[in-house]
């Protein structure tokens, strides 16, 4: 087949294009710690130190690690404010107790999806103090827009 | 090579058929329009739904904004369209004329089905349908039929190719009759998740034969076909760039060969990229979400390989229209020409958002606008402005054409493409920027407790986009009309059909056969999605859907 030799030059330049983003996505999702959720992973029922997967939570784990335990129903989150000192390490587990829903924390890279059935799970460091807006960003009926939570992160002194 | 201007009429059948098909889906649009406006004037602080009949919710608007515009009016402009582009370049009749008459009439009922439940306030659950959101059966069964129609024009196709191939041995398959039978069949083999998700769930949920379903599941479903869905939409634009345009600038095709090898591409391309859309969803390995977005990003070469032919074609068109120099060639394109200049603003408007589609599909980018307003902007871009200003400019020479009838106003008609351009700029651009705020769509911004105080700026340009988009969607609704009512006849109005440059050498035999290119998307689709599906349909987690009526 005869290919004119500009054309031939722009394919090979659009092909070359997406290698250089492809190489982007990997490089900055190695480097920068960028998480996606992946398979589910289930939580044992009762943790050894008695806290259930079914209820919200946060607990500490140790010196600036946290779990947060999230469920997101029509129309809130549980709990619907999170807190903890700047520095903090924090894996959220996330579950749906009715339909889909959404949970990004805006200015972080915490975003995931709430799919009854299955749990979420992703792990972010929070270095700036402040209070950051929690949206459901899924459609989930008439009261989607109200449906949103807060995760503060305080200033290391007023955790002393 | 075929001649350009063949002496070819369609039956008069087939014609009140493409008619029919079109107006149907036409009068779905006009719909979809004034709900957007809702919407976009809502997201402004206007909120019109309280004072308006019919519509009970926000959400209500936006289910039906969606549907309507991208699953009804779609699905009926191009079944009508491309039976008809088939047909004559076949330059024989459908292989069963009456089977596309079933097809309308099914697809009729369907579309009929889905209106009353949509407008009845009875599937307020987004054109996504995502499980446990459950709608009244009818909706479901609605939708399944318009599937179903769109699958019969695939067989009629097909035997219309067949039959052809018998007439004609040793011939090379007509472009327009090609690219017809390569959209069909990409979406007839793309809509398999579709129809498995409604006929073996979502229906028998509705009705109450099954009292569960698996939302992750049915949702992987949704997006084996909702992802090439898109592609069912932008392929009779493409056709349309590739096989008409040239023609209406006075050019010719730049190169028949990639033109057939990026139309073919999209077959197996289209078909495994739908976890693009499942990034952040939890119960899909990380693994192949990667290698979706490395299919993704694949799939943006046949369109970058039609950037380069049909500019390439438009600049042939130019300098035979006495364009001289690097770029002095774009001044003398038709631009008084709505058919010419609706379709060039829409490749325009495509390229920007096939650059937002590759950050949508990047894997960590994506991160950061899922769910956002940046979404609907990037597909304002793509299937608001490049397919809907397509169909639209298609229309102006194609109704008249069908129907004898001069298009009632050109002027008008050039204006108002214009104005559908600026709208959806400035619509597109507030999308885009309030997305990368963090504002997230489908959600009632006007009324949001939690609404920031800089989403505002980019939320009102969504709002006045809006409103310059419905006066360009009035005036395109006026014309039509009053087209269909003029009096005044059209005189011969020709198949624009672009012919090629001569070629080199003889065309390769892989770029005049579907088989090659089914086969390979059937294997990518069986990589891709095979595991993941079989790993959900093993361990299957259901639900019943909430006590409480969400909507």
């Amino acid at each position: 087949m005869h290919v004119h030799p500009y054309e031939r030059a722009w394919i090979i330049v659009s092909v070359a294009l997406l290698m250089v983003f492809g190489v982007a996505i990997v490089v900055s999702s190695l480097s920068m710690g960028i998480q996606i959720p992946g398979l589910s992973a289930r939580l044992a029922p009762v943790s050894p130190d008695g806290f259930a997967s079914d209820e919200p939570w946060v607990r500490q784990l140790g010196p600036g690690r946290y779990e947060a335990n999230v469920f997101a129903q029509m129309w809130a989150f549980q709990p619907s404010e999170i807190r903890v000192p700047a520095g903090s390490t924090v894996t959220f587990y996330l579950h749906s107790r009715d339909l889909l829903h959404g949970f990004k924390i805006l200015d972080t890279n915490v975003s995931l999806m709430a799919i009854p059935g299955q749990v979420g799970k992703v792990t972010a460091t929070f270095n700036q103090p402040g209070e950051y807006l929690i949206v459901c960003n899924e459609y989930c009926g008439v009261g989607h827009q109200a449906m949103f939570g807060r995760l503060i992160v305080e200033e290391p002194s007023a955790t002393l | 090579m075929a001649a350009n201007a063949t002496s070819y009429q369609v039956s008069p059948s087939e014609k009140r058929l493409a008619l029919v098909f079109i107006l149907t889906g036409f009068a779905h649009l006009l719909i979809g329009i004034l709900m957007g406006l809702l919407q976009g004037l809502e997201h402004m602080g206007i909120n019109l739904i309280p004072s308006m009949p019919v519509i009970q919710t926000y959400y209500q608007a936006l289910s039906i904004h969606g549907v309507f515009n991208v699953l009804l009016f779609t699905s009926f402009f191009i079944v009508g369209f491309l039976g008809y582009m088939a047909s004559y370049g076949f330059e024989r009749p459908l292989a069963s004329v009456r089977l596309g008459w079933v097809t309308y009439w099914v697809m009729l009922v369907g579309a009929l089905l889905t209106d009353w439940a949509l407008l009845a306030n009875r599937a307020t659950v987004l054109y996504t349908s995502y499980a446990p959101l459950k709608a009244h059966p009818a909706y479901y069964i609605g939708l399944a039929l318009v599937v179903v129609g769109t699958l019969l024009l695939l067989l009629n196709l097909v035997r219309t190719y067949l039959a052809w191939r018998r007439e004609r041995p040793g011939e090379r398959i007509p472009l327009l009759s090609f690219g017809a039978l390569v959209t069909f069949i990409m979406w007839g083999m793309a809509s398999v998740g579709i129809v498995v998700e409604f006929v073996f769930f979502l229906i028998p949920w509705s009705l109450g034969w099954v009292a569960e379903v698996d939302p992750l599941l049915t949702r992987t479903f949704f997006w084996e076909s909702g992802h090439p869905i898109v592609y069912f939409w932008l392929l009779p634009a493409y056709l349309s760039w590739y096989f008409l345009l040239p023609r209406q600038a006075g050019g010719r095709l730049f190169s028949e060969p990639l033109a057939r090898l990026a139309f073919l591409l999209f077959i197996p391309l289209s078909l495994p990229v739908g976890f693009h859309h499942q990034f952040l969803d939890p119960g899909v390995s990380q693994g192949y979400k990667a290698i979706h977005t490395v299919l993704t990003f694949a799939i943006f070469i046949p369109s970058m390989m039609t950037a380069f032919t049909v500019l390439a074609s438009l600049e042939l068109g130019g300098r035979a229209r006495g364009g001289q120099g690097l770029l002095g060639w774009v001044t003398k394109l038709p631009w008084k020409d709505p058919v010419f200049t609706g379709q060039a603003l829409g490749m325009l408007l495509f390229a920007l958002g096939g650059v937002s589609g590759l950050i949508n599909a990047s894997y960590t980018l994506n991160l950061e606008v899922h769910n956002t307003l940046f979404i609907p902007g990037h597909f304002h871009l793509t299937v608001g402005a490049a397919v809907v200003m397509t169909f639209m400019a298609t229309s102006f020479w194609l109704i008249p054409h069908l129907t004898g009838r001069a298009l009632w106003n050109r002027p008008l008609a050039l204006v108002q493409v214009i104005l559908w351009a600026v709208g959806m700029t400035f619509m597109s651009r507030g999308m885009s920027w309030a997305g990368m705020l963090g504002a997230p769509r489908r959600t009632m911004l006007g009324a949001a407790t939690y609404r920031e105080a800089a989403w505002n700026e980019p939320l009102e340009l969504v709002g006045v986009g809006g409103v310059i988009l419905t006066i360009a969607g009035i005036l395109f609704f006026l014309n039509l009309v009053l087209t269909l009512l003029n009096r005044r006849p059209a005189g011969e109005v020709e198949v624009p059909l672009a012919e090629p440059l001569p070629e080199a050498g003889p065309l390769p035999q892989y770029l005049d056969r579907f088989m090659p290119w089914v086969v390979s998307g059937a294997l990518l689709v069986l990589i891709g999605y095979g595991p993941t599906i079989f790993r959900l349909l093993t361990t299957m987690q259901t639900v019943a859907a909430p006590a409480l009526n969400p909507f």
